[in-house]
């Protein structure tokens, strides 16, 4: 698996890069990854995280099977989608940026989705539901059973 | 040179000089929170705000070269106004509980708090952080932390591990450990050089005093003090002494006020080390084997080694530290001697080193109860306002109060004792001269070479662990080719260590304080009756009744260690 790191730092210029191409691969950064990020490039595990950190975008929480992304762009929030992702906490039990214990699902509010004539937006894997209602959620969700 | 002008009083300073350092020759006070010499540098605290004539905004003076010309003014009521608010903000996300502070009156952020008299404005409305008590030798309390960096910064500058840093950003940084690790399963290896820096009482040793008062208190113990090198020649400081006063006799006194029922030196056991590690040495040389050697007195470096360098542990002496030989000796061979249930014997050791309290724990051993740090036997001392600085001298108790290597409190002391008794040892003729003055000093990094019966043998002598980890990879490239290599973690060695009590930055420059540590050191040693390990009569009546000879199946038993591979981060 590490195989895959090893063509990272070959092909990056910087440590953003690598970084961005690591949550590509696993939807998040995890201990194991950075750690062996950390040992090739001799850089300690510490100043990598705390880079991480810094940036916005960069999520440290396992992702689900279904990827829930609640838009919070302006038109979206504007149009209730902060409702929209406090119905889903409610009803998965997870915060912004959780994970069900099942693997099943997990939640990321976004910055604008690009879909702004159908705010609010809401978005499950490659799938997206627009003009969603709050109460339309759990019929959303239970979709991806 | 560029000369300019602080509060009307003219200066000339070296170009690239900070208007802090043009102050400081001035004896002008500015104060700093965040600023280290040759460490930090990130202006974050704005505490150092000066006025400069002609520049609407206040510019802070730890980071602003000072320029030709330049008026600048330290304390105008602008000045004041806007420290004020700084410390406001710092205050609304403070915890200040100064009577439960580890911290209380040595702590800078109080002093300032206090000398701009700031009352609480903000309420604290940050929530609850997290306090890292998980090691046995440190306590990192986020409430309390102003972010100012230094321990960040110290980590990674001068040790070059950055275990801790700035983890987040904006209102919800923290200093953490990668992936918010407990700092037990960090790759810390407890230096403690952290605790020195850090201006409020976020970082610092772990207190274990009372558990000493509880020990005193029970009189079924026979309780025991054993004082490190290093000690000596700083625990002055924490009662107003000048820096460098060697305290050795009072605090033998304050120790026996306090309770202890027997005070000894670990220069006995630093003796008892030389003998080992020189007879190791050696074998080793004679065998060409596990060379270059290392030493092992230093549990900071060891756990540097055993997390980083694993495949470096066979060159590790196997000698345990002075701390952990006389603990070993004490709960066998003194108990034997003076007849006392080696269950009834606390052993408590005062030390320069927060490393030390897991040391104590090492392979587990539980030869000493309690490690105690030389701030905590201050605090102690003045717990029971004794009187410190009226005390009359008093000598160690006898047998293990006798020690002919007080030099091992400093960087190139492990090496110049086991010199000493190595070129005696292997060429049976007294030394013309007992010097080795090319391992002393504050470099960290020195090299020589000597000539021991016809044989070339090369040193090193290494501290700070940046240091090391430069002598390693050459040791690995194979550039140098060294016989014997003294490795202490931290910078100047034990004299610095962090224990040791806090230097006021404002006051003191740290060089100048190291200097005057070592220089109180090498003046004991200059005027020891006896200054080679192996002609220590404590030492030589040890071998002849208990041990019988260096490496000894017992010597191997009780003054002898492994060392294993540890995991950087454990699960
Ligand atoms: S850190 Fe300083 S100001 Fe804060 S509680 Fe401790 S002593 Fe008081
Ligand atoms: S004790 Fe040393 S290694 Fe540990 S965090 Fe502090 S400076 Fe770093
Ligand atoms: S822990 Fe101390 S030294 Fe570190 S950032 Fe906080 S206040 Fe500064
Ligand atoms: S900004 Fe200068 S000391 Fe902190």
């Amino acid at each position: 698996m590490n195989k895959e790191i090893d063509e990272i730092i070959k092909n990056s210029e910087s440590l953003i890069e690598m970084l961005q191409k690591i949550q590509k691969i696993d939807g998040y950064l995890y201990f194991e990854r950075l750690f062996y990020l950390s040992e090739k490039l001799d850089m300690s595990l510490e100043d990598i995280y705390s880079t991480a950190t810094f940036y916005n975008g960069f999520s440290f929480n396992m992702k689900g099977k279904y990827q829930i992304n609640i838009c919070l762009g302006t038109v979206c929030y504007v149009k209730g989608s902060k409702e929209l992702s406090e119905e889903i906490s409610k009803i998965l039990n997870i915060k912004d940026g959780e994970c069900t214990k099942d693997g099943k699902f997990s939640l990321d509010t976004t910055r604008c989705l690009g879909c702004c004539s159908m705010a609010p937006v809401m978005k499950i894997n490659d799938d997206i539901y627009g003009f969603v209602k709050k109460e339309q959620v759990k019929e959303i969700l239970a979709k991806y059973n | 040179m560029v000369t300019l002008k602080i509060n009307d009083k003219e200066v000339s300073v070296n170009d690239g000089d900070t208007i802090l350092d043009a102050a400081k020759k001035l004896n002008i006070f500015i104060p700093t929170l965040c600023y280290l010499k040759e460490i930090n540098k990130v202006a974050s605290c704005r505490m150092c705000l000066v006025e400069i004539k002609g520049l609407p905004k206040l510019m802070t003076s730890c980071s602003t070269e000072a320029k030709e010309g330049m008026e600048v003014y330290t304390e105008t009521d602008k000045i004041k106004e806007a420290r004020k608010n700084n410390l406001e903000l710092l205050l609304s996300n403070h915890n200040k509980d100064c009577d439960n502070c580890l911290k209380n009156n040595q702590c800078k952020f109080q002093e300032l708090l206090d000398k701009y008299d700031i009352k609480e404005k903000y309420k604290n409305t940050r929530e609850k952080l997290n306090i890292d008590n998980s090691t046995t030798y440190l306590v990192r309390d986020s409430n309390k932390c102003i972010l100012c960096g230094r321990c960040v910064d110290v980590c990674s500058k001068v040790q070059d591990i950055s275990v801790i840093g700035r983890n987040g950003r904006g209102i919800t940084t923290q200093i953490g450990c990668a992936f918010e690790y407990p700092m037990v399963d960090s790759p810390c290896i407890g230096c403690g050089q952290c605790t020195l820096v850090c201006p409020t009482g976020a970082l610092t040793e772990k207190d274990d005093t009372k558990e000493v008062e509880n020990a005193i208190n029970n009189k079924d113990l026979h309780v025991i003090a054993c004082t490190a090198p290093a000690v000596r020649a700083a625990l002055g400081e924490e009662f107003d002494m000048p820096i460098g006063t060697n305290a050795k006799g009072k605090m033998v006194t304050s120790l026996r006020k306090l309770g202890f029922d027997k005070v000894f030196d670990v220069d006995f056991a630093a003796d008892l080390t030389i003998m080992e590690e020189v007879n190791e040495l050696i074998e080793r040389i004679k065998e060409n084997k596990n060379l270059p050697m290392f030493t092992s007195c230093s549990p900071g470096w060891i756990k540097y080694v055993e997390q980083y360098h694993p495949e470096l542990i066979d060159n590790l002496s196997t000698c345990k530290s002075p701390q952990q030989m006389m603990g070993a000796i004490l709960k066998t061979y003194y108990a034997k001697k003076e007849n006392i249930d080696p269950s009834k014997i606390f052993v408590v050791m005062i030390m320069p080193c927060i490393a030390k309290k897991f040391e104590r724990a090492r392979d587990g051993a539980n030869d000493i109860d309690v490690v105690l740090t030389t701030r905590e036997t201050a605090r102690m001392i003045k717990r029971q306002n004794i009187d410190f600085n009226s005390l009359e001298d008093s000598e160690y108790d006898l047998p293990l109060g006798i020690g002919a290597s007080v030099v091992f409190g400093s960087s190139g002391g492990v090496m110049e004792a086991a010199l000493r008794t190595l070129t005696e040892t292997l060429t049976n003729k007294p030394l013309e001269k007992i010097e080795f003055n090319e391992v002393r000093g504050l470099d960290g990094i020195k090299e020589a070479t000597y000539d021991v019966n016809g044989r070339e043998i090369n040193v090193a002598i290494v501290s700070g662990i940046k240091n090391a980890k430069k002598i390693i990879k050459k040791i690995k490239n194979k550039e140098v080719n060294y016989d014997f290599v003294e490795f202490m973690t931290c910078p100047g060695g034990c004299l610095n260590g962090g224990g040791q009590p806090y230097i006021d930055f404002d006051k003191y420059d740290v060089e100048e304080v190291k200097k005057l540590r070592m220089k109180c050191l090498m003046e004991e040693d200059k005027n020891l009756p006896i200054r080679k390990a192996h002609e220590n009569p404590s030492i030589k009546e040890l071998y002849k009744s208990f041990l019988d000879h260096p490496g000894s199946e017992l010597a191997e038993k009780l003054l002898h260690t492994k060392y294993e591979k540890r995991e950087k981060y454990k699960k």
